[in-house]
């Protein structure tokens, strides 16, 4: 059991590594427009084939991936610090503060995700920034209810209450009994953001928010490629989005079995 | 009584909810750099002069300052007027109605078949619990909530329509037929590939969490007696199982309009549905702002709804509650 | 005839700490036990001396990260997997310990109807009823409507309904006023005159030295004694073990002496 977990979280942090790799090594000269070289199915000189302008589909698919991992890293790093800082502050300054919060989080799940995000990406009028902030903003509310409930529980546990009956001062109960407690809870849980967090990233750049056609993200690739479906280029549409899979999937167990170490209660079954 | 009360509190929230989010999405809104004359003339840009400009904005009440607009706008939409959306040219609200129209059959249909279909599934593996029936449907789930909708929307075009030319490529009617003409036959024709990608969406959170809850009630002390009087199997499902899994199977459901609004704005945009979806992406992409403010309202009440619904159910149905509260009055 | 043989039974729980190591916690050691046809044996043990778990390993029904050595044998055959799904509920009936183990969702009537296995359910259920003095009306309620000694009633109902040869009774009486355990243990009684076997696991000494034929003594997961019900009288000095001894002196109706390592769960 423990080294089969060993063995899914290396296999997840390979396979996220590998497009940022694979993008940082592949020269942009393959994104230039080849015309003798367009519409042509994946082979061994184009593994993901090329478009029709002759790019190579591969360097734009890793160049995307590349893109996306990062948009997602700093939109689930910015979302996962919003969710902590609000959950403590939601546990630890007082009723109107938590009531506050509390109804925050309420409001913001009651707009639909997706709604949310057009809405945020396009008050900021999109571009990288955009999408950023869009997913930032809108992915907080679970963890911070988690963060919240966890601290709440941990106020009123046991060994909390006599610490504080031994004369512990607030700081020392801090970080002796709570920190060990939440922090991995709080990496963790900022960790099941990403894969979350890459989706919408894709999402919205699929429906047109956001990134300029330029840049090679995988909702832009993916979006371009409807066009083409008809005239039978599968590969436009199947390499870059099984990648995208590839990615989350990889980023959700990675989570997933961290959690395993974390709160391996939830897994005796 | 209760029952009554519980309304007016639901309708009290509903109230409040809204006009929280109006005026936020609103503030939001002022706050963009956006501009809404811009989003609406478009690429014709350079032809306009100064003064039609200001005409526009003066015919959209945009050159008034933001308090005062926000106001004008919220006597407006509490008498049942949400403005004109620049994009369609035709008053918010009808352009919802007639959008939503379309959109309620394709979610109705997903959702009924997520539901379904992440119920059995995740039955089965509870019920299956360590063999590789089990691990295949968790794997699936698993696969599926990392799955992009749209790519999976993408992949079925591919498939079913341009290597095996099954199904339509899109819309919500063959093109070049009145409307007279369209028969529900054909509604239903254009509707299988969205409504089946749809509802690929909803099956991994449905069936992990009928799975997840199965197990609890396996492990229960009442199942465990159940086991002890000789109940196995699909007598035992049916009889304990099911009977105390469906509430919170139907309450997730039903709580998860959110997720299904979402995924039907992008599922109509691959399939070109002409529905609300691609009316909020049209919306945000194009700046068309009455209408997307009264689309996030519209959504807003959508999720209400399905959150409300699922406390009535729990209210009407759960004997412990409902009998409960007849022997207290 | 002996109809249950438990031999050198052995349970074990596996754990998994914070680093998934994992740590096996003994429940039960080498226990031997059995019954015959129409005998009453009691298992007494304070709360936390297994004795839930011996109810629910000699049906199969131990939770999966248990594991289970030694020989069940019931009519002379090993109780396997397939032989219990046959006999479960037909055979060998469970009275469980509370009304947690009744379905919240299902009219009571209705649980007690499924159990039964002889005859008509509905006419058979009735009768149980009336003769356990509960009202017909009872059977239309929830498990969450029922008072304490009504719910342990129905538990008794459906052992009763099921004509099963095998009754293992989990702690049937806490709870209940001293005229309703009176009319359970006289239940049990009948129900063994009738040639059922009864196993009656319980904390209650006094019960199960006044109905049973053999007392048993768990401790710790250890059987420490077993004693013919007889020598339970006047101040124990028939009893040969101390544990046992001072278990029995340690009663309320005896003088109060410091018992050894008894907590009550009451």
């Amino acid at each position: 059991m423990r080294r089969s977990v060993y063995i899914r979280i290396c296999v997840a942090a390979v396979l996220l590594l590998l497009p940022l790799l694979l993008a940082a090594l592949l020269s942009s000269d393959r994104l230039a427009t080849q015309l003798d070289q367009r519409n042509l199915a994946p082979g061994l000189e184009h593994l993901f084939g090329t478009d029709w302008l002759g790019r190579d589909m591969f360097t734009r698919t890793m160049k995307g991936l590349a893109l996306s991992i990062g948009v997602g890293f700093l939109a689930a790093v910015a979302s996962g610090l919003i969710a902590g800082s609000l959950g403590l502050m939601a546990a630890t300054l007082g009723k109107t503060v938590d009531r506050i919060i509390t109804w925050l989080i309420d409001l913001c799940l009651s707009v639909p995700h997706l709604v949310l995000l057009l809405l945020i990406s396009f008050v900021l009028g999109g571009g990288v920034k955009g999408v950023v902030v869009a997913v930032a903003l809108s992915h907080w509310p679970s963890l911070a209810r988690l963060m919240r409930a966890e601290i709440l529980a941990l106020k009123a546990s046991e060994y909390v209450l006599v610490a504080k009956q031994m004369g512990r001062s607030a700081w020392w109960i801090a970080t002796r009994h709570m920190l060990p407690h939440l922090l991995p809870q709080f990496i963790v849980g900022t960790l099941l953001l990403f894969p979350h967090a890459i989706l919408h990233e894709a999402a919205i750049t699929f429906l047109g928010m956001g990134l300029s056609p330029h840049q090679p993200a995988i909702g832009i690739i993916l979006s371009e490629s409807m066009k083409y479906l008809s005239t039978g280029m599968w590969w436009l549409a199947f390499f870059p989005g099984l990648c995208l899979f590839v990615v989350v999937r990889a980023f959700d167990m990675l989570a997933r079995s961290l959690y395993q170490f974390v709160d391996p209660a939830r897994f005796q079954r | 009584m209760r029952a009554t009360r519980m309304l007016m509190f639901q309708l009290i929230r509903l109230v409040l909810l809204l006009a929280a989010v109006s005026i936020i999405t609103f503030a939001l809104i002022s706050v963009s750099p956006i501009d809404p004359v811009q989003a609406y003339i478009g690429a014709d840009m350079l032809r306009v002069g100064e003064e039609q400009r200001a005409a526009i904005a003066a015919y959209w009440g945009l050159d008034q300052p933001p308090i005062e607009r926000f106001l004008h706008w919220l006597k407006a939409i509490v008498q049942g007027d949400m403005g004109t959306s620049m994009i369609y040219r035709e008053p918010v609200l009808e352009v919802i109605k007639d959008r939503f129209a379309h959109s309620f059959v394709l979610l109705l249909a997903a959702w009924l078949l997520s539901g379904v279909i992440g119920f059995a599934a995740g039955s089965l593996a509870a019920m299956k619990q360590g063999t590789w029936i089990d691990r295949v449907i968790q794997w699936y789930c698993y696969a599926l909530s990392s799955t992009p909708a749209f790519w999976a929307g993408l992949l079925l075009l591919i498939v079913f329509t341009v290597w095996l030319p099954i199904f339509p490529v899109g819309l919500a009617v063959p093109a070049g037929v009145s409307a007279e003409q369209v028969t529900w036959l054909d509604r239903l024709y254009h509707m299988v590939l969205p409504a089946i990608t749809l509802s690929l969406v909803g099956i991994s959170n449905i069936a992990l969490h009928t799975r997840e809850k199965l197990l609890e009630v396996l492990g229960s002390d009442y199942v465990r007696f159940a086991r002890a009087r000789g109940e196995q199997g699909f007598l035992l499902w049916r009889r304990h199982g099911a009977r105390n899994i469906m509430l919170p199977a139907i309450t997730l459901q039903f709580a998860s309009f959110s997720e299904l609004f979402g995924g039907a704005v992008l599922i109509e945009q691959v399939f070109s549905y002409p529905g609300l979806g691609q009316a909020t992406v049209e919306a945000s992409t194009r700046g068309d702002v009455p209408l997307l403010m009264g689309i996030v309202l519209f959504s807003t009440l959508f999720v209400f709804v399905g959150n409300a619904i699922a406390e009535w159910i729990y209210r009407l149905v759960d004997p412990r509650i409902k009998e409960g509260y007849r022997h207290e009055t | 005839m002996t109809l249950l043989d438990i031999r050198d039974l052995s349970i074990s729980f596996a754990m998994y700490d914070r680093w998934l190591r994992q740590t096996t916690q003994p429940v039960i050691q080498s226990l031997s036990l059995s019954l015959e046809a129409g005998e009453i044996v009691a298992v007494v043990g304070a709360s936390g001396s297994g004795k839930s778990l011996l109810a629910h390993a000699i049906l199969g029904l131990l939770p999966q990260n248990a594991s289970v050595a030694g020989e069940i044998m019931f009519e002379g055959k090993p109780l396997t997997a397939a032989a219990l799904s046959k006999l479960r509920g037909s055979k060998i009936a469970l009275i469980p310990q509370s009304v947690q183990y009744l379905d919240p969702l299902m009219t009571v009537g209705k649980q007690v109807e499924q159990a039964a296995r002889i005859g008509q359910p509905k006419a058979l259920r009735q009768s149980i009823f009336r003769s356990f003095r509960l009202p017909e009306g009872a059977a239309k309620l929830y498990p969450f409507q029922l008072s304490g000694g009504m719910a342990r009633r129905v538990l008794v109902s459906t052992a009763a309904v099921s004509g099963a040869r095998l009754i293992i009774a989990d702690e049937p009486t806490p709870g209940l006023d001293e005229a309703v355990i009176q009319e359970t243990l006289r239940i049990f009684q009948d129900l063994s005159a009738s040639g059922a076997a009864i196993l009656f696991i319980t904390h209650d000494l006094a019960a199960a030295a006044q109905i049973a034929d053999r007392v048993a003594v768990l401790r710790e997961g250890r059987l420490v004694d077993i004693s013919p019900a007889s020598s339970f009288a006047g101040m124990g000095e028939a009893l040969s073990h101390p544990y046992t001894r001072a278990l029995w002196q340690a009663l309320p109706q005896h003088q109060f002496i410091e018992a050894v390592g008894w907590n009550d769960e009451a």
